[in-house]
């Protein structure tokens, strides 16, 4: 490796050592406010070291890895998001966990995960990164011993990503079979001359999608989604549906776009059955929910299917469309678990509907930060969610995809009635049920709020003015 | 640049009532109020300033052009233009902001700052949907009034508010979102013809579409048209959004908010569309007709006061449609005049509604009756009114709905015959409304005021302006004349021998609607 190789890896490099740093801290018995603190400044560090390795774009590191400016972009929205969720953690473990310590260490290693996949343009460093991605989530998931839900939870994604990694590495192992090569590019090049695809490389390339499908929790893959994220602590629910999802998200693009995946029409069908069948059914089985956690867990299924219709056509739209959706489905989704991490106590989650009566007149703040995020899913305009959802359909269109935009707009629709339920309940009443209780930390707290009114403001910001990610985003290549 | 003040002006009076709103409860009243007389004063001015020269433009039927590049990467641009039709609609928006910020000063005790930046934010959103000429602004706009809507029906109506809300606001979106799929539809048909991506109105006007493409993206630009203005299928969430909302609500709901569904289909449906809505207009024509009769039907039926005017206002606007899709100049200056009277008469009932409301706790007109005797000067205004909403000559409403017969007569024989009887309907239930609330046998011993000296105010423009509209309604169809003039020009007359060579008052211009720019 040169020395150039290894500066590119700066961000992922910074993200190793700094678990292994926090582990060193944990070691001299530092506080939890110290080790909160000095994560959040490593986490910072690593953001920035994106800035700084802008200039070596687009680099190589054969045969593992590309950094380029989608994956660049893809590293700063998984550490900007773990970054978010490290500031969140603070006030939610302190006072429900006795160790809350370790925790930031395997926040690291997930985060390190994640960027690992949005880097990766081989099935090695895929699933490496995915694994060091995983492992360190079956923790976290698990991470509040004394609750029920989450040793539940736990397990439970634990059995079904074991399964679903045997799934991708068999269907690794099939396309490994067919082309002879693991890299995106040489299984590119054994394809060009092919019309069609054989029947080996046909059932490779499904078993990955069922594995991929799993981590994206897109249907018909979704059956742990409202369980995990019910049962996980909040913060880690937040990492789940942003970091976890987008660095999986992005490999998956990358693979499509560097195999053309986008000619043969068996997989195209595939892929819109996928999505059409997320956005219908996740936002269907959300409509009953009366736990905002269950909500949310369903409602990002309908939003990776949203995010499928700009992935279909494969187009040069869909990197900007994909991009931009996934920045703005970041920003919405840690804002919304933002709120629910600081809403609850030490006993509960604040996951029931109920306890949100009345929170406009009780906390303003709070709820308006919330309905800006809940309004943003919903795509309404004035929020950045409205730019993705029409940045998504133009995609779609400009490709004739006119059935999973129709499918869209009606799925939204259904989606529409629980955003608003969840905003009725907030303005509904007089008296909360939440017991105003003393704050143990007053200052994180205080840091957490304003952590989420900057979100909100940025979800507002870029509803309104989005041209200037936009402009950032139009020299995005991936092959 | 008065446009983009004027929607600045709106929302900043509108935040800055919600900051004050904290402290205060009467500042967020005032400042609500100066914010809409300063647009009001600005439009009239404006408007005024713009009247003798108005018919002289003949191929710019412009006055004002607002752009600014906004998303430039997709093509969209802030750009706001007016004309004399969104002119007109602008002053009536202000007319009726100041009447909504009057009729809920003493309503409102809760929230005040809130309510008012609701109220406001509502009105900049309607403001920004008359003048965008930039597809996405207008989408924009057209989603933006939504939410406060939302809140206004949602926190401060009655008893089942919460139901309305949600059913005002799932079907417009609804619809709108089907809307949004044909505007993107339309903007790439257009880009791959010309190679130039834009939102822009005049750009897109003229867009060579294949028909049966056409019809369908014609269709997702009508639903969401229909569904506020709205057309019978359509109109379930009308009465329960009516009754349920606060009397200001009502008020722009049946004052601004259907009006912006005519407005679309006069502005975008018929010069995109030409040919597709030439397909549609026996259809259309058919159910602005079933709208008529239906309406004024269930109406007729209902025993809550503010339900029973909101079906008026589905009868009413059946007039509309009816007179849209006939597509000559006397039915759509008909149309103009029904959006207008229709906003003040309905407008004026819902009020009243309110009022009476506040003083009897009740909306529905069993428990009243024999008003007269301790309200007069409400009865003789209420009495007024229902007349304005049967179309008695010398009120607004005749002109407006003589006119639209007229036109549609031309084009459609039997239709309009049939729509003719829907006038008969709708003096039985005006007469209704009068006989149950202000004459009949007292139910009530108890003290019940008359009006106070705000209403007084309120109720004097409304029935200054309905009056002035049925005696000298020259000034409204001035203004709109040129742009109705264009747009009845894209669609030909089939029967040569019937023309409207009758009517002078409009002079036959020549030029093409469909100017490439």
């Amino acid at each position: 490796m040169s020395g150039n190789d290894f500066f590119a890896l700066t961000p992922l490099i910074l993200l190793a050592g700094s678990s292994v740093l926090i582990m060193l801290l944990i070691a001299i018995k530092l506080s939890h406010r110290v080790i909160q603190l000095s994560s959040l400044l490593l986490f910072i560090v690593a953001f920035s070291s994106l800035i700084y390795i802008q200039k070596l774009l687009p680099y190589h590191i054969e045969p593992l890895l590309v950094i380029d400016g989608f994956s660049v972009f893809i590293m700063g929205l998984i550490i900007f998001s773990s970054l978010v969720v490290n500031i969140l953690s603070y006030i939610y473990f302190e006072e429900k966990e006795e160790s809350p310590k370790e925790y930031y260490v395997l926040l690291f290693l997930c985060t390190l995960g994640a960027c690992v996949l949005a880097v990766s343009k081989h099935f090695v460093s895929l699933f490496l990164g995915l694994e060091i991605l995983t492992v360190g989530l079956y923790a976290l998931i698990a991470y509040l011993r004394v609750r029920h839900h989450n040793i539940e939870a736990g397990i439970k994604y634990l059995v079904l990503a074991a399964f679903s990694s045997a799934f991708l590495l068999f269907g690794m192992a099939l396309i490994y079979l067919e082309t002879g090569s693991m890299q995106f590019s040489m299984i590119a090049h054994s394809l060009t001359s092919l019309q069609s695809l054989s029947p080996l490389f046909l059932t490779g390339l499904g078993m990955m999608l069922v594995g991929v499908g799993f981590k994206l929790a897109v249907v018909p893959f979704h059956m742990w989604t409202a369980d995990v994220y019910e049962g996980a602590p909040a913060p880690v629910t937040a990492f789940i549906a942003t970091a976890s999802k987008g660095g999986v998200f992005a490999v998956l693009f990358r693979f499509f776009i560097m195999i053309d995946g986008f000619r043969f029409k068996v997989v195209m069908l595939i892929l819109i059955c996928i999505a059409i069948a997320s956005m219908i059914i996740g936002n269907l089985l959300a409509v009953q929910q009366k736990n905002v956690k269950r909500i949310l867990a369903y409602s990002s299924i309908a939003h990776l299917g949203y995010l499928l219709v700009a992935f279909i056509p494969g187009s040069m739209m869909s990197i900007k469309a994909l991009s931009f959706y996934l920045m703005a489905y970041f920003i919405t989704t840690l804002t919304a678990f933002g709120i629910v991490t600081v809403l609850s106590n030490k006993e509960t989650d604040a996951e029931n509907i109920e306890s949100y009566k009345a929170l406009f007149w009780e906390r303003p703040v709070l709820a308006c930060i919330f309905s800006s995020a809940l309004l943003s899913l919903a795509g309404i305009p004035l929020t950045v969610g409205f730019v993705g959802k029409f940045y998504i359909l133009a995609a779609g269109l400009q490709s004739g995809f006119w059935i999973t935009a129709l499918i869209l707009v009606i799925s939204s629709v259904i989606g529409l009635y629980y955003y608003l339920r969840i905003i009725t309940t907030m303005f509904a009443g007089q008296k909360s049920i939440l017991p105003e209780e003393e704050r143990a930390n007053p200052v994180f707290y205080m840091v957490s709020i304003i952590a989420l009114s900057v979100l909100s403001l940025l979800i507002i910001w870029f509803g309104v003015y989005p041209s200037g990610v936009m402009g950032s985003m139009e020299y995005f290549k991936l092959k | 640049m008065i446009l983009i003040y004027v929607i600045g002006i709106l929302m900043g009076g509108g935040l800055l009532s919600l900051l004050l709103g904290q402290w205060n409860k009467n500042l967020p009243r005032w400042i609500a109020l100066c914010t809409v007389l300063v647009g009001f004063i600005a439009f009239v001015f404006f408007w005024i300033n713009q009247y003798h020269t108005i018919n002289l433009r003949l191929t710019n039927t412009w006055m004002i052009d607002y752009r600014h590049d906004w998303i430039p990467s997709f093509g969209i641009s802030f750009h706001l233009a007016i004309d004399g039709l969104s002119l007109l609609l602008l002053v009536l928006t202000f007319f009726l902001g100041i009447l909504a910020v009057l009729c809920s000063w003493n309503d409102v005790k809760e929230r005040v700052g809130f309510y008012y930046f609701n109220l406001l934010w509502i009105l900049a959103g309607i403001s920004g949907v008359f003048m965008a000429v930039d597809l996405f602004l207008f989408y924009f706009f057209w989603e933006v009034m939504l939410i406060p809507m939302y809140f206004l029906i949602g926190i401060w109506g009655s008893e089942n508010r919460v139901y309305a809300a949600y059913k005002f606001f799932i079907f417009t979106q609804a619809s709108g979102l089907l809307m949004l799929l044909a505007i993107i539809g339309l903007y790439f048909i257009h880009g791959r013809n010309t190679g130039v991506y834009t939102f822009n109105y005049f750009e897109l006007l003229g867009t060579a579409i294949p028909p049966h493409i056409a019809f369908w993206l014609m269709l997702g630009f009508m639903i969401a048209f229909v569904v506020k203005l709205p057309i019978v299928p359509f109109h379930t969430w009308l009465p329960d959004a009516h009754s349920e909302a606060p009397t200001a609500g009502s008020l722009i709901l049946a004052g601004l908010l259907l009006k912006t569904g005519a407005y679309g289909i006069l502005r975008f449906v018929l010069p995109l569309f030409p040919e597709a809505a030439h397909d549609l207009a026996p259809w259309a024509m058919l159910f602005g007709v079933i709208g008529i009769i239906y309406g004024a039907i269930l109406s007729y039926s209902q025993t809550d006061l503010k339900r029973l005017i909101a079906y008026t206002s589905v009868s009413h606007m059946g007039f509309v449609i009816l007179g849209i899709f006939a597509f000559n100049e006397l039915a759509l200056q008909g149309v103009v005049m029904q959006l207008v009277t229709h906003a003040i008469s309905t407008g004026a009932l819902f009020i009243m509604a309110g009022m009476l409301k506040e003083r009897l706790h009740t909306r529905n007109i069993n428990h009243m009756g024999g008003l007269w005797t301790q309200m007069p000067q409400m009865g003789a205004i209420g009495m007024l009114f229902a007349m304005a909403s049967l179309g008695l000559p010398g009120l607004g409403n005749f002109i407006a709905e003589f006119l639209i017969l007229l036109g549609a007569f031309k084009a459609n024989v039997l239709l309009t015959i049939m729509a003719t009887i829907g006038l008969v309907f709708s003096a039985i239930y005006s007469l209704r409304i009068v006989q149950k609330v202000f004459l009949g046998p007292s139910e009530r011993s108890d003290y019940i005021s008359d009006f106070s000296f705000r209403e007084i105010v309120v109720m004097a423009a409304l029935t200054l302006s309905i009056v002035w509209l049925g005696l000298y309604p020259q000034p409204v169809i001035n203004t709109v004349k040129l742009m109705v003039n264009k747009l009845a020009h894209i669609f030909p007359p089939e029967n040569k021998n019937v023309q409207q060579e009758n009517y002078q008052e409009i002079p036959l211009s020549t030029h093409k609607y469909l100017v490439k720019k």
